[in-house]
């Protein structure tokens, strides 16, 4: 049995945008066609490039297939391609170079309440959105009851969406889209909406769309968590080419590494006041170096600096920030145990381990300083590092960044303490 | 908010822990397995000059189009106070105008039948006919929304006008043998060559609909120009006058070029029995109408694979 649902071969997608001299928008009329007809047809016979249009490659030779009953992410930032090539999956646009082999029946949820008429009630556009995203009308007359319940919004039904909260719209088109019956689920964006109760719902129904139904699906989001949660394998995406395929962890990883132009190492330059840092460095257990890490496992912070003179009471400190600057914790070495003396003159290598299950998801910076407890400060680096802390579903974490679960991750033990009794 | 997102998390990984459902482990596939040696269902390719109709697959979204028709006819007069007596209305203030203007004032010939029955005669099938064609020229642009986000044969959208606006047409109609009734104007068995002159309206309309809806994607000037149009071929049609007003056969062969004359002379044919139709202008209608709706329709296909990018 074939387990590819896509294979997607060498897709690329162009546009042409249209640069014109003292033209108030894109839209052509039939006038400046006109006029410009002899114009072009000057240039297209003698083959001379002034043309007044640019080719923009929206995706660039882009390959990859997708097993059948994988979630898969599509990642990158704005521009990077990604709806563009939902649309050609979806048949809404087509390629230009490349092609697509698709294995069985596809369905999109490319914006909620998309085909929705204002002045339709609620149970008319049921059928009017369910038939434009591919169903029959038996189909959705089969799923009506399940829809209407999953809507929450039975008591408005005879009423025209156009009364309807934004909520109770968004519910509604959501619901009819959600019980497609496709073998390939295209969705993107569509958590953006909605309230956090909603949203959760969505979420677990479409994993039981692929884990429990074993469809495909390809969901295209900025919700990193959304796509930690629901996909196994990412793509990420710039500028219309694939920069990574992977695991969902490294890929989202490289994602928001590669996005604020994040290194793990760093060479500083020196400052001339006595003890001054030379190199700064994160890496994981490993000794591979990187700034993406998991919530279980511990991040080793390495740096160097050059002590002129000898120095009494010399500390070197770091404090760890959140991604709004505020400090989580601060660290000195005078907490090493046992202790450790950089008084001496010379370069000094030091490594500290900020322990696993410590931090939760989410964006740190690393404050680096050399300095005398409460005299004198040899040199100060502010966000020298920063690093992040990814959310895995191995890891238990059920689609939040940390900004929502307090601080710190509490490394809690739970016990049962007696077996429940029947009744 | 928060608190609420919390508890629901806390309930969803103890109940039935669908994290691991949707992390890396094989799912349990409930969906029929393709063989190996299966043909991709669809094979998504850049395509180039012409396209087929593909009509098969224009079947099978065929739900589709009654739902879109339904919506039209739904939403149509929708928030107005007087509704669906406007189907009525229109058609009716139009005539009276015509009636007055031509047939008081400029006391144009009527092949001496009374000039009100003559003009709503002309008017049932005119009105039908432009009510289509500007109706569906602006629905791609407005359905933009649906026409860059889903997919579906886009001819579905005009083609639905072509479908809705019968209503219209019906009403009409029920107007028509009205004043036939006051006239005094006995019904023949012509009256059975009604649909088949409405078909001929029904295929001339869809096709100038085809062209207009795909021009004016690229073009919005088409729905500008479109009203102007349809005005003047109106008065090129013989819908205020008969066409017995043309003396030469040969002028009269050239006027049937215009499939609106076939088709409004039929209509007249049919009710009041008077004409200047012939065979020869009759088969010219039909002629003219088919290569219309085909013209159209291949044009569209042709654009279609744009609109998305350009609407």
């Amino acid at each position: 049995m074939s387990d590819i649902a896509l294979s997607i071969q060498h897709l690329s997608k162009s546009f042409r945008i249209a640069h014109r001299r003292g033209g108030l928008s894109g839209y052509r009329t039939l006038h400046d066609e006109l006029v410009t007809l002899p114009r072009r047809l000057i240039n297209r016979l003698s083959g001379n490039g002034t043309s007044t249009s640019e080719t923009f490659w929206a995706l660039k030779d882009v390959s990859f297939d997708v097993n059948r009953g994988e979630a898969l992410g599509i990642i990158g930032s704005n521009g990077a391609g990604k709806s563009t090539l939902l649309k050609i999956l979806n048949r809404i646009t087509e390629p230009t170079r490349g092609g697509v082999d698709v294995y069985g029946r596809v369905g999109a949820l490319l914006e909620v309440g998309t085909g929705f008429h204002p002045e339709l009630t609620g149970r008319e556009n049921i059928f009017l959105n369910g038939a434009i995203l591919g169903m029959t009308r038996a189909e959705i007359k089969r799923k009506f009851d399940e829809i209407v319940a999953f809507t929450e919004v039975e008591k408005f039904l005879d009423t025209p969406v156009k009364r309807y909260s934004s909520g109770m719209y968004v519910r509604l088109a959501f619901a009819v889209a959600a019980h497609l019956d496709p073998e390939i689920l295209l969705i993107d964006e569509v958590l953006a909406v909605g309230d956090a109760e909603f949203q959760k719902k969505c979420l677990e129904k479409m994993e039981n769309v692929s884990g429990k139904e074993g469809r495909t699906v390809i969901f295209v989001s900025h919700d990193m968590d959304a796509i930690c949660h629901l996909c196994s394998r990412c793509v990420l995406l710039r500028q219309g080419e694939i920069v990574k395929t992977g695991p969902t962890t490294d890929v989202v990883g490289a994602y928001l590494g590669g996005e604020q132009v994040q290194a793990s190492e760093i060479d500083f330059s020196p400052v001339d006041t006595g003890a001054s840092f030379q190199f700064a460095g994160l890496s994981d257990s490993n000794d591979r170096s990187t700034t993406s890490f998991t919530t279980s496992e511990p991040i080793l912070l390495k740096c160097s600096f050059a002590v002129q003179r000898q120095i009494e009471g010399l500390q070197l400190s770091f404090s760890v920030l959140n991604f709004k600057r505020e400090q989580v914790f601060y660290s000195t070495l005078s907490m090493a145990d046992p202790p450790i003396s950089v008084e001496a003159t010379g370069k000094h290598n030091i490594a500290a381990m900020i322990p696993r299950r410590l931090l939760l998801p989410g964006r740190y910076f690393i404050d680096l300083a050399l300095h005398t407890p409460k005299t004198k400060l040899y040199d100060r680096r502010q966000q020298a590092l920063s690093f992040q802390i990814v959310a895995t579903v191995a890891d238990g974490f059920d689609g939040f960044s940390g900004d929502e679960l307090g601080q710190v991750y509490a490394d809690v033990k739970w016990h049962r303490i007696s077996t429940p009794k029947p009744g | 908010m928060i608190r609420n997102k919390i508890a629901g998390n806390v309930a969803s990984l103890n109940a039935e822990s669908p994290i691991i459902v949707a992390g890396a482990g094989p799912p349990v596939s409930s969906v029929v397995p393709q063989p190996s040696t299966a043909k991709p269902t669809l094979r998504i390719r850049p395509t180039k000059g012409w396209a087929a109709l593909n009509l098969r697959e224009l079947w099978s979204y065929r739900d589709l189009l009654w739902i879109l028709v339904e919506r039209n006819i739904k939403v149509i007069y929708k928030q107005t106070a007087l509704g669906m007596i406007w189907i009525a209305l229109q058609p009716l203030i139009a005539a009276i105008i015509l009636a007055v203007v031509f047939g008081r004032v400029a006391k144009l010939p009527s092949d001496g039948v009374p000039y009100l029955l003559f003009v709503f005669c002309g008017l049932t099938a005119w009105r039908y006919f432009s009510e289509t064609a500007q109706r569906s020229s602006n629905s791609l642009v407005n359905n933009a929304q649906l026409v860059s986000k889903v997919y579906f044969p886009r001819m579905l959208i005009p083609l639905s006008h072509t479908f809705s606006t019968l209503v219209d047409f019906g009403v009409m109609l029920i107007m028509l043998f009205v004043f036939m009734a006051i006239y005094g104007v006995p019904p023949t068995l012509r009256l059975a060559a009604i649909p088949g002159f409405l078909l001929l309206t029904a295929i001339t309309a869809t096709g100038v609909a085809l062209w207009f809806s795909a021009l004016s994607v690229k073009y919005r000037d088409c729905n500008y120009a479109l009203p102007f149009f349809l005005q003047i071929w109106m008065y090129a049609s013989a819908v205020v006058y008969p066409t017995s007003l043309i003396a030469s056969e040969r002028a009269r062969a050239l006027f049937a070029l215009n499939p609106v004359v076939g088709f409004v002379e039929g209509f007249r044919w049919s009710v009041v029995g008077r004409s200047a139709l012939n065979p020869t202008m009759f088969w010219i209608t039909v002629g003219m109408s088919f290569l219309i709706l085909c013209s159209g329709a291949f044009f569209f296909r042709r654009v279609e694979r744009d609109f998305a990018d350009i609407i």
